[in-house]
């Protein structure tokens, strides 16, 4: 089914790329939609199977798929509603849909991956398709995002080949030259010691570019500064997923070594500098994208220091990547709406928001709640459970001073969101602001409210998936 | 034989280290492009022929023809002076190269591996280093490119120490080197040039959080 899957996309993107015409190229992203829908089916009934030798539909790669998936169908509309408020030429159009399909089918490709080097070439997909995106303004900034994010892109890949090529050394003692993760898994104990720490210092230095942790995170927010913001939502949800599940499937072969111990010490020293920066950041920023693009930084922050605590943190970890997903995107989604009203992303220029569209007003005020993990965010659950996991591991040190950094996070986010919600622009002229339609702001409320429920309330099947995606890691 | 090569490899990053013009370090991406194909050759020879050839090709094709003529073609297009122009000394970047060359020497002793050629780890993370140093002290945004070349010839070293055991991870090597390589020079030869006339790092410092 994956090869129907990508060569459907395929031939889909090539569709999209030789069509101008408007509808077209609408009809086909629907259809991508619908096979992505289709796709995602087909994997949940066939749960740990294995697809054209290097793809299994495990539960990790399941519930992040899903998660894709439901943020793929926001992403497409709020693009069409992009793009034509923007009255691009068909051709721009055409690249624009064209990369969505493609950093979509990559990402989830990448997910699903159980050979190292497969997840590596999707990765390096990713950063083909968002690059084209981040330049979709074609302008002197787009050109100096793009050219840092293909730039600190590559490094970062050739990185974790520099860190697959050591991990292939480390398990020449084991006879073996297969290097899908089950056998990886199966010969963790026959590694050498010294070539695994490389590799894995390598491998995950490459994918924080993606992740968005130090050190590579800056090239990320540059990229979704520029790119347009339902790119950006992809870029800041499900991209940082792939980023994750690069790192996570390593971490769980570490995680069967002696070396456990020294990877969450790796792990949990880079999460709190990524704290540490995007508390710096989140208090000197002035441009609402950027802010968003550290939030999330920060976020991944919290994710790896749950999973660098271990116990009941990896449960949180996961639970905190799926429902930072629906929020962020959400946030990213709305974003749009108000650069319609202010025609400007610059916390100075915009305020009281909810004079001019009530609507996208609620929903920048939920999404803050439940990005800063207030009650009765989902995301509450989760940070709470991180908590637990450092208590637990006994790292009071390190949690006071993460508690400390999250005040002064929340208070900074705060502080914008309120002033862009109620305190009056200087010099802003009312008389042209547009009316925007309630109707655009349906799939955030949607996406929140499912943050909320899979985080107060989870389904038992959820559960299940996330606990069975732990199951490798020791207890 | 390989051994000769590969202390050659070193010496054209000394060279490189201290060298003016970006001429010369277009020659001498050429002439590590040049000693790859060698090494590639001499020492890949347990693999089946087809693969050999693709590596062959890739080497002396895109390393030592292809990409060389594209930067000169992107020099003249753009009419960048022909000054590297760094920002420490010539002396001074003999002095990082030769600690950067000490230090992988010293890491590689702490090694107790016996599959493993030395030399091939020590030149490799030497070339690797000493790219990234390449980048990071250049103020050209070409000259950051030739870094990342650097950096993809070292990687290609490396991946030869492995090359007899799985064929398969020196394909994906360079894989790696034509998508980033085109996609990094394309970048450069259709955009950067156009809008970035006088072609300086220190133009790229508009995107900032204040």
């Amino acid at each position: 089914m994956i090869l129907t899957y990508l060569i459907g996309a395929l031939i889909i993107a090539v569709g999209i790329s030789v069509n101008r015409n408007k509808w077209v190229n609408y009809s086909l992203a629907g259809i991508f939609l619908l096979l992505q829908w289709m796709f995602t089916i087909y994997a949940c009934f066939h749960l740990n199977e294995t697809d054209l030798g290097y793809f299994t539909y495990d539960s990790l790669g399941i519930l992040l798929l899903i998660t894709l998936s439901i943020i793929a169908i926001p992403a497409m509309i709020h693009s069409k509603i992009y793009v034509e408020n923007h009255h691009e030429s068909g051709a721009v159009r055409a690249i624009y849909f064209l990369s969505m399909v493609g950093l979509i089918t990559a990402i989830g490709a990448g997910y699903l991956a159980n050979h190292i080097a497969v997840t590596w070439i999707f990765t390096e997909i990713t950063t083909l398709s968002a690059s084209a995106l981040i330049y979709h303004h074609r302008n002197k900034l787009a050109l100096e995002g793009t050219w840092k994010y293909v730039f600190i892109g590559a490094i970062s890949i050739t990185f974790v080949f520099i860190g697959i090529l050591f991990l292939s050394l480390s398990i020449q003692q084991s006879g073996t030259g297969h290097m899908s993760y089950a056998s990886l898994l199966e010969n963790a104990h026959l590694m050498n010691p010294f070539w695994l720490r490389l590799a894995f210092l390598f491998i995950f230095t490459g994918y924080t570019v993606k992740l968005g942790l130090v050190p590579m995170f800056t090239a990320g927010v540059d990229a979704k500064d520029k790119a347009p913001a339902p790119a950006g939502a992809l870029l800041s949800s499900v991209l940082m997923n792939l980023g994750f599940v690069g790192v996570f499937r390593m971490y769980i072969i570490m995680a069967n070594t002696p070396l456990h111990h020294w990877a969450n010490l790796v792990i949990g020293i880079s999460a709190f500098l990524s704290l540490f920066v995007a508390t710096v950041y989140m208090i000197k920023v002035k441009n609402i994208k950027r802010m968003l693009a550290y939030s999330s930084i920060e976020h991944m922050g919290l994710v790896m220091l749950g999973i660098a605590a271990g116990g009941i943190g990896y449960y949180a970890a996961i639970l905190h990547i799926i429902l930072h997903a629906f929020v962020k995107s959400s946030l990213f989604f709305q974003y749009n709406q108000l650069y319609r009203v202010f025609q400007s992303k610059s916390i100075y220029l915009v305020g009281n928001y909810f004079k001019y569209n009530t609507t996208g007003a609620m929903v920048l005020l939920l999404g803050f709640i439940s990005a800063a993990a207030m009650p009765p965010s989902g995301l509450f659950v989760s940070e709470f459970l991180i908590f637990r996991s450092m208590f637990e591991a006994h790292q009071l040190v390190l949690l006071i001073a993460v508690l400390l950094l999250l005040t002064m996070i929340i208070w900074a986010f705060g502080k914008n969101i309120l002033k862009i919600l109620f305190i009056p622009p200087v010099g802003f002229n009312e008389n042209d602001v547009p009316r925007i339609s309630p109707w655009e702001s349906v799939t955030q409320f949607v996406l929140l409210a499912l943050a909320v429920y899979l985080g107060l309330n989870p389904p038992v099947e959820f559960v299940h998936l996330i606990e069975e995606s732990l199951i490798l890691l020791p207890h | 034989m390989i051994d000769v090569l590969l202390i050659t490899l070193l010496i054209t990053l000394f060279y490189m280290a201290i060298a003016n013009r970006l001429m010369t370090y277009i020659k001498v991406l050429a002439i590590q492009g040049v000693l790859l194909f060698i090494v590639a050759f001499v020492q890949l020879e347990e693999i089946n022929p087809l693969n050999l050839g693709f590596i062959l090709l890739e080497t002396i094709v895109v390393k030592a023809i292809v990409v060389p003529f594209f930067l000169v073609y992107i020099l003249r297009k753009n009419n960048i002076t022909r000054e590297a122009e760094p920002f420490v000394s010539n002396f001074f970047s003999l002095i990082i190269t030769t600690l950067i060359v000490v230090l992988t020497v010293l890491l590689s002793n702490t090694i107790q591996e016996a599959r493993l050629d030395k030399i091939f780890f020590i030149v490799a993370m030497s070339t690797l280093f000493f790219g990234l140093y390449l980048i990071a002290t250049r103020r050209k945004i070409i000259t950051h490119v030739m870094g990342y070349l650097v950096i993809e010839n070292g990687i290609f070293v490396l991946s030869l120490a492995v090359g007899n055991e799985m064929p398969m991870l020196v394909n994906l090597g360079i894989m790696l080197d034509i998508f980033a390589s085109v996609l990094i020079l394309g970048i450069f030869l259709n955009k950067i040039g156009d809008v970035f006339k006088d072609v300086d790092v220190q133009q790229l410092n508009s995107l900032k959080d204040v």
